[in-house]
């Protein structure tokens, strides 16, 4: 890609929610009125330091920031080179990173007056942040998630229940995670003037993606300052696994003007990225969905092919549009795992040491695995843990004991 | 430019009378029963045909029109197809407006300035692309206006005044008022509600306004054309066309005229209607 690059890689979105081509307010004149006032209450609440400061308390206190960065002695001896440091995102309070945005959003949808919350959800993380932070706040929650989805990881259909959210399955389409953002934009449409949507990545139109990644940075910038606490210095690499990529740029974005770190996404590549997969920069092209221009996957006519992944989290054909302009620049390198890889990495993880990874991260210690071999001893490795695999015991159990695959 | 769409309602207003326009789903099932449903359109008493282009992941259609697509895109329509059947139909009939609706993403791919050059040939008349407002204006409206197509925005209940003129601004040939918030084919529209959101968008605009959006029955689609200067039927042509399939979902003897009864009787309603009061 011939493309100059910039001076800073940190200064997007321009004023019309644009990542060089990517990006953009792709939206029924509906939703237009709605994403304006978002944007106007976002700007709003990142000026006044009242907002900064209650969302800190409730980071410290509720969620139990700031998260552990972690040195992986097992598994770095294991691998014989890199020194891995695990960013624990998934000993936050719901057990995964997405808390972070979910709490920044509903703080928003209290100042907006907004009672009804609704979300997608592909694995279901985002749906139990969503349905935790609505009941700890007194919101009605709605969380739309797959039918297929809704199968795979009954444990967090059953924790949104538990909050009190009403979890509706979602037969239309392929009735997996993009299905699940079809109806919650129709669900939308149809409630204005009560409800907030609240997504769950860097995707969507104007200003989600940003908002988004600005509520995950504190993955990165926590990153940063412990690492200089414990090495004295920025770490040399970065990994995280990609679905619509709200963990990787969480970790990514404070370090992207730093240009000695290496940084690399993780896709799923399913079966094979000559199969089904759900890589959309390896597979995919740009094309407009759900709100905004991205990396998509499509068939020649445009119309969206299904993605597959092992992990909920990560089937979805479309990644957001700030990777995608990541990508077509050049700072950051996009990879894939295969489902096989994430389950051996899976297994490796929690074998070496006790700790049981989501099926989503698992593709991000599955590349960690090629990656780290090859590099030297003093290598700082940092690979984001983005949640845990409790909710994938039982898919991973019947996986293991031969039951399904 | 004047576009058969203009001419269109510039008879309509000489005769006193509202539009009636339909929209049915370009393949449904498949392409050759499609034809003969666009092709019977006009005959039944339809003034203006949208045909909707059929695409993965519609957001804003209910399950009637989201399921028409997949029917379509299941038999093999494609937007190259869809184009090919305008211009059959465009073989019988020179008069009749036809405007295309659907999701940017196809056209994206196929293509703007190749569709849009595709599209006039073919005999289309106007776009009314969902997810395209104003703020991407650069994308295909303004392109689609230099190339001699009118460009027909949604305003919504959501449209406030303040607002209305950046979606007024790039409107041509008539603007489409989507009564409720919501899907298609979802709660019915109430009419006097339509009236006064009508009233206000005419002190903002000169071009014909048509409602659409929960209107199934003839006694609605004359109370809407009471109102506005065209109501749109779709949702409830589609379940039509949909009832008379096999069990496999293939068409059937009645398909064809299913779809066109329904248009005749809905038409007979709007044609009783009193001339909207201007």
């Amino acid at each position: 890609m011939n493309i100059a690059k910039p001076n800073s890689y940190r200064s997007g979105p321009d004023e019309r929610g644009h990542f060089g081509i990517f990006g953009g307010r792709f939206v029924a004149e509906t939703l237009m009125p709605l994403i304006l006032d978002l944007e106007k209450a976002y700007t709003a609440a990142k000026a006044d330091p009242a907002f900064q400061a209650e969302m800190n308390g409730y980071l410290k206190n509720y969620v139990g920031r700031p998260s552990p960065l972690y040195f992986a002695e097992r598994l770095t001896e294991h691998l014989g080179g890199a020194k891995i440091y695990l960013k624990r995102e998934e000993l936050n309070h719901t057990g995964s990173h997405k808390v972070n945005n979910v709490l920044g959003q509903i703080m928003l949808a209290r100042r907006m007056g907004k009672k009804r919350i609704i979300a997608e959800t592909g694995a279901g993380q985002h749906g139990v942040a969503t349905a935790t932070l609505c009941a700890r706040f007194g919101l009605e929650c709605v969380v739309y998630m797959g039918a297929v989805d809704v199968e795979r990881q009954q444990p967090n259909v059953i924790r949104m229940e538990m909050l009190g959210a009403t979890v509706v399955p979602v037969q239309s389409g392929t009735r997996t995670l993009k299905d699940a953002m079809n109806e919650a934009l129709r669900d939308w449409v149809t409630n204005v003037h009560n409800t907030f949507y609240c997504i769950g990545t860097v995707a969507g139109p104007h200003p989600y993606p940003t908002l988004v990644r600005d509520f995950q940075s504190i993955i990165g910038n926590e990153t940063k300052t412990q690492m200089q606490e414990v090495e004295g210095r920025l770490p040399d690499s970065l990994v995280a696994c990609i679905g619509g990529g709200s963990n990787a740029m969480g970790l990514f974005h404070p370090f992207l003007d730093d240009p000695s770190v290496e940084i690399f996404g993780v896709e799923a590549a399913g079966h094979g990225l000559t199969q089904l997969h759900a890589a959309s920069i390896a597979g995919g092209r740009p094309g407009v969905l759900h709100g905004n221009r991205t990396y998509l996957l499509m068939d020649a006519d445009g119309q969206i092919q299904d993605a597959h992944s092992i992990s909920a989290g990560l089937d979805y054909p479309g990644i957001g549009p700030e990777h995608s302009w990541l990508h077509e620049i050049g700072r950051v390198n996009y990879l894939s795992a295969t489902d096989d890889e994430a389950l051996a990495a899976f297994q490796l993880l929690s074998r070496l040491e006790g700790i049981i990874p989501a099926l989503e991260p698992a593709h991000a210690i599955a590349k960690v695995m090629e990656l780290a071999p090859k590099r030297p001893r003093d290598h700082l490795m940092v690979v984001n843990l983005s949640g845990r695999g409790d909710k994938d015991v039982p898919q991973v159990g019947d996986i293991l004991r031969g039951k399904s695959k | 430019m004047t576009t058969r769409i203009d001419t269109r309602f510039a008879e309509l207003k000489k005769q006193g009378r509202s539009a009636f326009v339909t929209y049915v789903m370009a393949g449904d099932p498949d392409l050759t029963t499609s034809l003969d449903i666009v092709k019977a359109l006009p005959k039944a008493g339809a003034d203006v045909i949208e045909l909707g282009i059929p695409f993965t992941d519609p957001m804003a259609d209910g399950p009637s029109i989201q399921a028409a697509g997949l029917r379509a895109l299941k038999n093999g329509m494609t937007l190259k197809k869809t184009l090919e059947l305008v211009r059959d139909f465009r073989k019988d009939d020179n008069v009749t407006p036809l405007v295309l609706m659907g999701y940017y993403n196809p056209i994206y791919i196929y293509g703007v300035d190749k569709f849009l050059a595709d599209a006039k040939t073919s005999g289309v008349d106007g776009l009314i692309i969902v997810d395209l407002p104003p703020e991407e204006d650069d994308e295909l409206c303004i392109p689609a206006l230099k190339a001699g197509l009118n460009f027909i925005r949604l305003a919504t209940p959501t449209t406030d005044d303040k607002r209305l003129p950046a979606v007024l601004a790039n409107t041509s040939g008539f603007v489409y008022y989507v009564s409720i918030a919501g899907i298609t084919g979802a709660a019915a529209a109430d009419a006097n509600a339509v009236g006064e959101a009508v009233a206000r968008i005419k002190r903002h605009t000169k071009l014909p306004i048509c409602v659409g959006f929960g209107i199934r029955t003839p006694e609605a689609a004359r109370a809407i054309a009471e109102k506005a200067d065209g109501s749109v039927v779709g949702t409830a042509l589609v379940d039509a066309l949909k009832n008379s399939l096999d069990a496999e979902g293939r068409a059937t003897a009645k398909t064809v005229n299913a779809v066109a009864e329904l248009t005749a009787a809905l038409a007979q309603g709007v044609k009783g209607a009193k001339q909207a009061a201007e």
